[in-house]
């Protein structure tokens, strides 16, 4: 049988670094890229005698997640140690949640090809993070890194309900937006702060029975995700085809090599002896907490995405865009306070506004105009004040110096001419010096109109009312 | 009479009186150390010049007028459990030879804080597992009563420092008896506080659930004093107690008169020495002479501690242990050749044998498939336990009880069979598994001159309740002041 007789089936579990200051259980820095082991201490280096403290933040983030992600949230989640040896795990074991995590039986929407699905979030659970070794840093040695170990985590575990690494991708980048919006996760998986691992099966078309499961570990970019399933579906059908069984196991994505490899495999799976934390109490969440959470939720990048197309009329690709991170949607509604011709704004949006921010790597908090000062610029283009490319320059003007349009217009020498007669100058002027081209012209070579206006245009330094000379024009030329 | 032979208050009165100095205590106490211990071993470290400079500082606020408490200049002994920043800290452990913590412990930040010279780190089982001390990797310390016996364990050295006046108080941990079973031993107080009473942080942990710091002293009031020095709520402990601390000292004086006390019937079974015994039941008639009302009590439970225990401990012991791999502190294995060798010889090295057979025996209990049949069985059994202690507070104010089986035993008598050693804990170790306060208080001694101890357990945090009734039978009897013959 090809793969297209065979059906995959996929689950991952993302594992998010929280946005706090400080780590789970102690009070060190969580920022990246510090010199090895310089955020550490007793309590994270896992020195004799230390006990951890919970960071309240990070159960306030956990609960925010899993309220966007229409969770349960449980009002009393329990601590469990997993006990494991790993030279930068420094306790021997991790402290996570095993079978009483904080959120449960929630959910995510996603966009696919036939629609709109659903895929079911199976649980939500916090933990710490552990350290990093470093192989042959020191002359053949192995370093370890503890600056990561206790650095807050989320982990979200989708139940097996995407079918092709399409889907997988939809929903790990759909994931990355809520989390972002939430504000409790930078969404940055170079430095490995939003990361996932992905459940893959597969079982013959129509078959209700799921096959063996691998674990793919550790996938770090949305295009690994998606080669490292397609990689193993193809892998998983050779495997049934040749008469054998997929055993279960974890593996690896080979970046280089592109292909999965065993990492190991179920018979020295670990036995991880979870049992429940002895030093840290049971976490209770009030029913006010939640409730506040509640209320304090932010509109989610899909809710927004939807009320984008239908309360100001965009596209979807447009309004995807436009919601794609919450400060530029923000930003968006701002204007559209000031200016209504919501498309426009948009185009300008996507367009000008988007550009400069790239080429100049400002963020949008550091925009030194407001919002009204945008809103003036378009309504000064929809006037014919300016033209739509001398507004482009004064944008660009505005985004540097901060000076309002009209000053820019103004000290520029950019405001449009309209004045009838001085066009009509300039085009008997260019009519006056192009004889031959009027021959073409009329003996039928139409585009040759495009020249006189450009020569009309440069004459006038780009200032002249597009519409008018194009009427002028075509009046002087007899059409 | 020697300054060595003054009680922690005692000694604090001449303190406050400026009859001596902290320096002068403390060198005796330093002196003392050095003529005695070579017989008892209670001491694994002698931290000389950090007391003396404690003790001199603890003079100048004297003579500033501007003490930093009661016991301010009283010297004090440290099981070597509680690290201490800059003093080598081992857990009577050969894995941890050499460590010198880069923190305080809570409670010994606390004693810092109280202006007490800290003399030393007292021997103990490794880890804080046996009940004889002669786990301590190092070397067994020795009952001062009489040399030939152990002091009990896990706090042994501790208790054996305060009974051969080396130091006036020393602080010990509690897991399944091992402040009160060594009291009881070596004719001291010891009390095992509230869990969460008294913070754990900086003490090096055995059975996370069951620990608990507490003072050992020579009397009552001492403890009581001890205590309301190290008993605080603590940020850094999540299971501490934020529960008002109240003056311990307040009410000792107080009496037993109207008060019920109850006797579990499952505490005075077979297996009590009967001079034991004939102690306890003097002790308990003497109650009732002061005016208390003996209650017939049951804890239908009990026959299960001793096994609930044994899966409790050893599994927790099994996780808090494995950040002893060698990787980042204590010993190496020299010869590991790889990663895997690094973990399995360091610990192969390092972990005595009771250390080993706890860590097998917690990690069976926590794996696949057995987890349910005993982990979490014990557990449950756990909850049935507490109950029962529940159940029984709702009709006495305290329960008495002997504090060990028999008195001090021969070394060697019982390290070849860990059976009969996990039995010296049966009567203290309920008492850890439902959280409870515990004192041992001296109350006799056999033929022999063996020290005998009586256990008085409380409803949670009625510390203060327990010292009332351990001061009221100490007035009558007063056996502090015999001094073990060395």
């Amino acid at each position: 049988m090809p793969v297209s007789d065979f059906q995959p089936v996929i689950g991952l579990e993302v594992h998010a670094q929280l946005l706090t200051q400080s780590k789970i259980f102690c009070g060190c820095s969580t920022a990246f890229g510090a010199e090895p082991n310089r955020n550490t201490c007793p309590v994270c280096l896992g020195m004799p005698g230390v006990l951890p403290v919970l960071n309240q933040r990070v159960a306030e983030f956990a609960v925010r997640t899993g309220l966007a992600l229409e969770c349960t949230i449980r009002p009393t989640s329990v601590w469990s140690r997993k006990n494991y040896f790993y030279p930068d795990l420094p306790k021997g074991y991790q402290i996570t949640q095993f079978d009483q995590p904080i959120c449960e039986h929630g959910r995510l929407v996603i966009d696919t090809p036939q629609g709109e699905k659903t895929i079911r979030i199976l649980r939500i659970h916090m933990e710490e993070d552990a350290g990093k070794s470093v192989h042959d840093a020191g002359g053949g040695q192995s370093l370890v890194d503890l600056n990561r170990a206790g650095v807050p985590l989320l982990e979200i575990v989708s139940q097996p309900d995407l079918r092709d690494s399409d889907e997988a991708v939809e929903y790990l980048k759909a994931m990355r937006d809520v989390l972002v919006y939430l504000g409790v996760n930078d969404g940055n998986l170079e430095e490995g702060s939003f990361r996932c691992d992905a459940n893959v099966s597969v079982m013959p078309k129509g078959s209700t029975t799921f096959g063996q499961r691998c674990e793919l570990k550790n996938l770090n970019s949305f295009r690994f995700l998606k080669q490292a399933i397609e990689y193993e579906i193809a892998r998983q059908v050779d495997v049934i085809e040749s008469g054998e069984k997929v055993i279960q196991e974890t593996r690896l994505w080979d970046v280089n090599k592109g292909v999965t490899r065993s990492m190991r495999g179920k018979e020295d799976a670990h036995d991880y002896r979870y049992f429940p934390e002895p030093d840290l109490p049971p976490l209770h969440v009030s029913a006010e907490a939640i409730d506040a959470a509640a209320k304090a939720l932010p509109e989610l990048p899909r809710a927004k995405l939807q009320r984008f197309t239908s309360q100001y009329g965009l596209p979807a690709y447009d309004a995807r865009i436009l919601t794609a991170e919450r400060p530029l949607a923000d930003y968006f509604e701002a204007c559209a306070g000031h200016y209504t011709d919501y498309k426009k704004l948009s185009n300008w949006f996507l367009g000008e506004l988007m550009r400069l921010l790239k080429e100049e790597g400002t963020p949008l908090s550091a925009l030194r105009f407001t919002p009204a000062q945008l809103a003036e610029l378009l309504v000064a283009v929809d006037q014919g004040t300016v033209s739509a490319n001398a507004g482009k320059d004064v944008l660009g003007e505005m985004f540097r110096s901060g000076k309002s349009p009209a000053d820019i217009i103004a000290e520029k020498g950019l405001a449009q001419v309209s004045d009838t007669g001085a066009i009509e100058a300039v085009v008997d002027d260019i009519l006056a010096k192009n004889a031959g081209e009027i021959e073409k012209y009329r003996a039928g070579k139409k585009q040759v109109f495009g020249f006189f206006v450009g020569q009309v245009m440069r004459a006038m330094k780009g200032k002249g009312n597009p519409a008018l000379v194009n009427e002028l024009l075509k009046k002087k030329l007899g059409d | 009479m020697q300054l060595t032979d003054l009680t922690m208050l005692e000694l604090a009165e001449k303190l406050a009186a400026k009859e001596v100095s902290s320096e002068e205590a403390t060198r005796a106490s330093l002196a003392r150390i050095q003529q005695v211990d070579p017989k008892v071993r209670a001491f694994l470290r002698v931290d000389e010049a950090g007391a003396l400079a404690a003790a001199r500082a603890s003079d100048a606020r004297r003579a500033a007028g501007s003490p930093a408490g009661v016991l301010d200049g009283v010297p004090l002994g440290l099981k070597d459990l509680f690290l201490t920043e800059g003093v080598e800290t081992t857990a009577g452990s050969r894995l941890l030879e050499g460590f010198v913590p880069p923190y305080d412990a809570t409670v010994v930040r606390l004693l810092k804080e109280a202006g007490l010279p800290l003399v030393g780190k007292l021997n103990l089982d490794e880890f804080a597992m046996g009940s004889s001390n002669e786990s301590s990797a190092y070397f067994s310390c020795h009952n001062p009563w009489d040399l030939s016996r152990t002091p009990g364990g896990s706090s042994g050295g501790s208790a054996a420092a305060v009974a051969a006046r080396e130091v006036p108080g020393a602080l010990g941990t509690d897991t399944g008896g091992s402040i009160r079973q060594p009291a009881a031993l070596t004719n001291t107080v010891g009390l095992k506080p509230t869990y969460g009473r008294v913070s754990r942080y900086g003490v090096i942990a055995f059975a996370s659930s069951l620990d608990q710091p507490g003072p050992m002293t020579r009397t009552v009031a001492d403890a009581a004093a001890l205590l309301q020095v190290i008993a605080r709520p603590d940020v850094q402990d999540a299971t501490s107690s934020d529960a008002p601390v109240p003056d311990y000292s307040a009410d000792l004086e107080a009496g037993v008169r109207g008060l019920k006390l109850g006797v579990p019937r499952e505490y005075f079974t077979e297996g009590m020495d009967p001079e034991v015994e004939a102690s306890i039941r003097e002790a308990l008639r003497e109650y009732e002479r002061l005016g208390a009302t003996l209650v017939d009590v049951s804890l239908p439970h009990t026959k299960y501690a001793l096994a609930t225990y044994y899966l409790i401990a050893p599994a927790e012991a099994s996780s808090n242990l494995a950040r002893y791999d060698g990787v980042r502190f204590g010993k190496r294995a020299q010869d590991a050749r790889s990663l895997r060798d690094v973990y399995t010889l360091t610990r192969e090295e390092g972990f005595g044998s009771e250390v080993k057979r706890r860590i097998m025996l917690g990690t069976y209990a926590l794996s696949s498939g057995y987890y349910d049949a005993y982990y979490l069985r014990a557990q449950k059994v756990r909850t049935l336990i507490r109950e029962d202690f529940t159940r029984a507070f709702q009709q006495v104010d305290a329960l008495l009880s002997p504090t060990s089986p028999v008195p001090a035993f021969k070394l060697g008598e019982k390290v070849e069979d860990p059976m009969a050693m996990y039995l010296m804990d049966i009567y203290t170790l309920p008492c850890n598994l439902a959280g409870l306060p515990g004192l041992s208080v001296p109350c006799g001694f056999t033929k022999a001159g063996l020290p005998v101890g009586l256990q008085i357990l409380g409803r949670p945090f009625d510390e203060a309740g327990l010292l009332r009734i351990a001061r009221a039978y100490e007035r009558e009897h007063d056996f502090f002041r015999r001094f073990a013959p060395l």
